[in-house]
């Protein structure tokens, strides 16, 4: 077991130097970001006193290698607009990104478990069409849409909620239900096929075929099993919910790390993208990582298998 | 083949309605956005700024501009149908791009095993570590606005989907008698994979190709949203939409139809998608 967590352990270390690597590279290698930075009439010695600065004159190895350095040593250097630490602008947006992705998780689990349970159970009738056709519904609305519609509705037709902003629970029911949707509609895809291969394994058949009550046979053998790839899908989602709340934080001007990531990107903010780019990596990484030690824990054939993959 | 074709056919007799219609809906919108320069009855540049912000025809509008206007007085459908053009360009262009990229490094991890694999299937976690949107927007931002850079970028939306898919379909069919004979027979790597493993596997592939198909749209229309995509002149949907953002409150049509021409056809597509995979392929979840 310690040396299959090392081995993950590793990977994971590395996936993260390469992470690191190559977000060094596209960012430096792309363009001069002092350029990008000033207009055309700035004069030439003030763009080299920036350069000069910022360490943007040294040849490439040496400033990767201060790159790593510096990050390995916690400095992600500071943002160009306002020459606050990165790592802070960025953390200052980090409890407004939780409570919108906290609010979206519980709305998602809500829905979502509950519909791709019962569309398992009622395989192939109308409730498992509906809640499947609701479930693609969810997935192939883009969430700029859903969050528009939302806001012509409720804001500007009924005006119930606020459109945009952040502070009040109401403030955050518009953009929790257009990222909830999306994510609602995926998870009871996900519950349902789990739920569904868990239904056709012998044990549960041998558990109906002693009559045991079926809500039983639910409970007890169906969901613990079927409940594994579920947490697994939820782990995956953790990352990928601060990417998607990118054009949603954009639409209902959230101050989350999704928005801040669109201004800094507009603003060409080198310091506080890569701060972002490693946040969101290392999130999705780190999950990775414990539902690979997860798995092995639970599951010896991976541990001892070789290919976890 | 000739038993995938009559399993196609027999599908086709039982197609159900909804396919009907989103395959009518695909067929309709490839029509108009091909024949745009027929169909469209302005030019989607083309500006009238007397007749700004013209209501949709059944809202209070009329016959001359059957969707309305924005805030330059440019017609809303043939805006629509143009933006539609560039959008699904770039949505198929990508696509076909990261599949072939995708399953030629699937392909070649299968093939050498080992180092070369590890070294792949890394980059494939890599790239399945980091949200496509993060990257295609920290990318785009610092490269500067290129037709060809964007399509590029959402074209590798989901290769390593393809990769992962296409090497262990490659694994499962080198293993399988067909594969092992022609080995033993002494035929050329190019020849097996490519004349052999290739067919058999394209099937799955087509799936998740079709399957990822409505992730590539989104990703267009949210980076074009944000701004950050198809520049003005040009238009597509997802930089309609956002213009139209400023109007919500006077002129709501200037958002919402492109945003409902984005979602009828993402819709369509993953629903003829999930109809694909549980007729014809059953190992592609």
């Amino acid at each position: 077991m310690t040396r299959f967590v090392l081995i993950k352990l590793g990977r994971a270390l590395i996936t993260i130097f390469l992470c690191i690597t190559i977000c060094f590279f596209v960012l430096r290698l792309t363009g001069d970001p002092v350029d990008m930075m000033f207009s055309d009439e700035v004069p030439e010695t003030v763009k080299a006193e920036f350069r000069e600065r910022l360490g943007l004159n040294r040849p490439l190895p040496e400033q990767y290698a201060k790159f790593v350095l510096s990050i390995f040593s916690g400095n992600f250097g500071t943002s160009l607009l306002d020459g606050k630490d990165a790592l802070l602008v960025v953390a200052e947006r980090i409890p407004a990104t939780l409570l919108l992705g906290g609010a979206v998780f519980i709305l998602a689990l809500m829905i979502g478990v509950p519909a791709g349970v019962i569309a398992a159970v009622h395989r192939g009738r109308g409730t498992d069409r509906l809640v499947m056709g609701g479930a693609v519904f969810g997935y192939a609305m883009p969430n700029f849409f859903l969050g528009i519609l939302l806001i012509l509705f409720f804001s500007m037709q009924l005006r119930l909620l606020p459109s945009s902003g952040y502070g009040s629970f109401a403030h955050l029911v518009l953009p929790a239900i257009t990222l909830g949707t999306a994510m609602a509609g995926k998870l009871a895809r996900f519950v349902r096929t789990s739920v569904l291969e868990v239904l056709g394994n012998p044990y549960v058949q041998a558990a109906r075929g002693m009559l045991l009550p079926s809500r039983r046979v639910l409970f007890r053998h169906v969901f613990p099993n079927a409940a594994i790839p579920v947490i697994t899908f939820l782990g995956f989602e953790l990352g990928l919910l601060i990417g998607g709340a990118v054009v949603t934080e954009s639409v209902f001007g959230w101050p989350g790390v999704g928005r801040l990531l669109t201004l800094s990107v507009a603003r060409r903010d080198l310091a506080v993208v890569q701060v972002i780019i490693f946040l969101i990596a290392g999130t999705m990484i780190l999950a990775n990582l414990l539902v690979d030690v997860a798995y092995g824990w639970l599951d010896p054939r991976i541990r001892y298998g070789g290919d976890a993959r | 083949m000739t038993m995938s074709v009559t399993r196609i056919a027999a599908a086709r007799r039982r197609m159900p309605l909804t396919i009907l219609l989103a395959c009518g809906f695909l067929v309709v919108l490839l029509v108009v956005t091909l024949g745009a320069d027929w169909i469209a009855p302005y030019g989607y540049a083309e500006q009238d700024l007397l007749a700004r912000m013209r209501p949709p025809l059944l809202f209070g509008g009329d016959w001359d501009h059957v969707l309305g206007t924005d805030n330059l007085g440019r017609d809303i459908l043939s805006r629509l149908i143009y933006g539609a053009r560039v959008s699904i360009l770039i949505a198929v262009c990508g696509t076909l791009l990261g599949a072939l990229f995708g399953t030629a490094l699937g392909f070649t991890a299968a093939h050498f095993r080992g180092w070369t694999e590890e070294v792949l299937m890394m980059l494939v976690d890599l790239q399945a570590a980091i949200p496509n949107l993060i990257l295609a927007l920290a990318v785009l931002a610092f490269l500067g606005n290129n037709l060809v850079v964007f399509i590029v970028l959402v074209g590798l939306d989901g290769w390593e989907r393809y990769a992962r898919l296409a090497r262990g379909l490659v694994l499962t069919a080198k293993e399988s008698g067909y594969v092992q004979s022609m080995m033993m027979a002494g035929a050329s790597a190019p020849r097996i994979y490519l004349g052999q493993i290739l067919p058999n596997v394209a099937g799955a592939l087509v799936v998740q190709l079709t399957l990822n198909f409505p992730g590539t749209i989104i990703l267009e229309t949210a980076l074009s949203f944000l701004g950050l995509g198809v520049q003005p002149p040009l238009t597509s949907l997802g930089q309609m939409l956002g213009q139209g953002r400023a109007y919500l409150l006077n002129a709501w049509w200037i958002s919402v139809f492109p945003g409902l021409a984005v979602f009828a056809t993402t819709m369509s597509v993953c629903l003829i998608g999930d109809w694909l995979r549980d007729r014809l392929d059953a190992s592609v979840r």
